[in-house]
């Protein structure tokens, strides 16, 4: 092999994968987590500088004017937006990708003079199906963006959609075997259309999901772009977007798994029941009634108890209401009270979002525990404190066959000496659905804003 | 270019979807959203394929204007996804 340009590029692209997967390796373990995204960013800053020297190349100043618009609009966005709104900001950058992607497939097929009989057929076989994965992850993302961010309120756009987006697929898939069977020289036209449908079906299947369900189809549509990614490498015979793209496709597939299995749901389920959407019947009504407590009542039961949980939810969240509970926390360490946090897997928008909202506070990650660790606490823990969570301590989950969450593990706050409920109203949950823990003996709702509530706990266990 | 062709690619895909899986195998629950992300950030460099993509374009405006979005998208991919799970991770401490 003699030393050329060539070469170089291909160590250069060989470096890159292996610093993604020793970086998404690190990712993987909370104490070496921040070295790996800096490993896995040294790869593709090396990728992307080397890419200039292929050799053959023209359109530099377009390259770098496209670079410097996507990568500085990127840039200010990711630096600006809140925490709590992460998981459609990566669904966006996910969506780019897609579209990327899919692009790329365009240029190729579109391309008339030169290398495209080079690609061969199995080539542009491959590149047509990841433009279609890829124009589906772009578009179907675009509605998770828009969903997670209250821009889309609507579900169903039609009655039997879920039937149309099936022959809208097979409508697509034939189109694109036309385009394939057409080599080496596509019909522009044919290639329109072809983009034209995936884009749509990525937005009708997409439409129907519920938002709660959304964060589980932002980690599958995460896998496809992924696969796209490798399928472009293939055309491209470019080792490191196979390499990336491949690991990234097999890796968001298992996350995928994972986080539907934590919301106790199927994939299939996530994608054609459409739950979230419909209105459930709580199994039993309310029995008993919600018992109000002060702030100072809960702020001496907190500082005289040994065992003290935190739950805290979404909720508390978008009252941002964390810092004030990590302070609370601190002083009543200080007072000799052993505080955990319990985090179950869905708290927040998407699983591990609350442990990023708490981290934000300050919050250290060996407080925080998940539910298997702490579930058998409970009935040692003198006081559980819900703050801004619903469904995830709803023993409805336990018993009540008839209820939609049912089999979903719980976070067993009911099982706690008392529980303490903040509350901002006496309405229902993200879900609709009655939650029989704040009608329990043991429990006591504090209304009020978290934040506020927050701040009243403080100055309780502080004028102790 | 040395370019990676028929069985072999096959055979890069397999492994490489292994690792994939095995990597992430026993990823905690805390660290899924910044795992999501950093994935996220990994499968941009669908840019370098992008910039390849509009450096072939040759004069024609069509291609060139296909290739330059291929280039914004994938830049946004990249840069996005780096910059908010850097964010993320450097929340994450330790007690000690």
């Amino acid at each position: 092999m003699k030393i050329n340009i060539e070469t170089i590029i291909q160590i250069a692209y060989f470096s890159a994968a292996v610093l993604f997967i020793l970086g998404l390796k690190k990712m993987s373990s909370p104490v070496t987590a921040r070295g790996g995204i800096i490993w896995a960013g040294v790869g593709m800053l090396v990728a992307t500088l080397i890419t200039f020297g292929v050799p053959g190349m023209q359109n530099y100043v377009l390259m770098t004017v496209a670079i410097a618009i996507g990568g500085g609009l990127a840039f200010w966005s990711g630096r600006i937006v809140q925490m709590t709104a992460m998981p459609q900001m990566i669904a966006l950058y996910n969506g780019m990708g897609g579209g990327a992607a899919a692009a790329i497939a365009a240029v190729t097929l579109l391309h008339t003079t030169g290398h495209i009989e080079d690609i061969g057929e199995v080539g542009i076989a491959l590149a047509v199906i990841g433009a279609l994965i890829g124009a589906v992850s772009f578009s179907g993302s675009l509605i998770a963006f828009g969903k997670l961010q209250d821009l889309i309120k609507r579900s169903a756009l039609f009655p039997y959609q879920q039937i149309f987006n099936l022959v809208l697929f097979a409508v697509t898939v034939v189109v694109g075997v036309m385009v394939v069977l057409q080599f080496p020289s596509p019909d522009p036209m044919m290639v329109y259309l072809f983009f034209g449908l995936a884009l749509i079906l990525g937005l009708l299947v997409t439409m129907p999901i519920g938002g709660a369900d959304m964060p589980v189809v932002i980690s599958l549509y995460n896998a496809l772009t992924g696969l796209a990614v490798a399928f472009e490498g293939f055309v491209l015979g470019n080792a490191a977007m196979i390499i990336a793209g491949t690991v990234v496709g097999s890796a968001g597939t298992l996350l995928t798994q994972m986080m539907a299995k934590a919301m106790n749901r199927s994939l299939g389920n996530v994608l054609f029941s459409g739950m979230g959407t419909k209105e459930v019947a709580s199994g039993e009504g309310s029995e008993g009634t919600m018992k109000e407590i002060e702030a100072n009542d809960v702020g001496v039961m907190m500082a005289f108890a040994e065992r003290v949980v935190i739950i805290p939810g979404y909720g508390m969240a978008v009252a941002q209401a964390q810092h004030k509970i990590w302070e609370l926390t601190q002083l009543l360490t200080e007072r000799g009270v052993s505080v955990k946090f319990a985090i179950h897997p869905v708290a927040g928008r998407m699983p591990g979002h609350m442990n990023v909202l708490l981290a934000e506070a300050g919050v250290p990650y060996d407080m925080i525990y998940d539910l298997e660790d702490i579930n058998a606490e409970f009935p040692q823990t003198d006081v559980a404190l819900v703050i801004g969570a619903n469904d995830v301590v709803n023993p409805d989950a336990r018993t009540n066959k008839g209820s939609p969450i049912y089999g979903m593990p719980i976070l067993d706050a009911d099982r706690a000496k008392n529980c303490i409920v903040i509350k901002r109203g006496k309405g229902r949950g993200f879900s609709g659905l009655e939650n029989q823990l704040f009608f329990a003996d043991n429990t006591r709702m504090l209304y009020g804003d978290g934040q506020a509530a927050g701040s009243e706990l403080i100055q309780a266990v502080k004028g102790l | 270019m040395i370019e990676i062709e028929g069985m072999v690619a096959l055979y890069v895909f397999m492994l490489a979807a292994f690792t994939g899986y095995e990597v992430i195998g026993r990823v905690p629950v805390i660290l899924h959203t910044p795992l999501m992300s950093g994935s996220n950030f990994v499968h941009g460099i669908v840019l370098v394929g992008a910039m390849v993509a509009l450096g072939e374009a040759g004069d024609s405006v069509l291609l060139q204007a296909i290739g330059f979005i291929a280039v914004v998208l994938a830049a946004g991919n990249a840069v996005g996804g780096y910059v908010v799970t850097e964010r993320m991770l450097e929340m994450f401490k330790s007690s000690k």
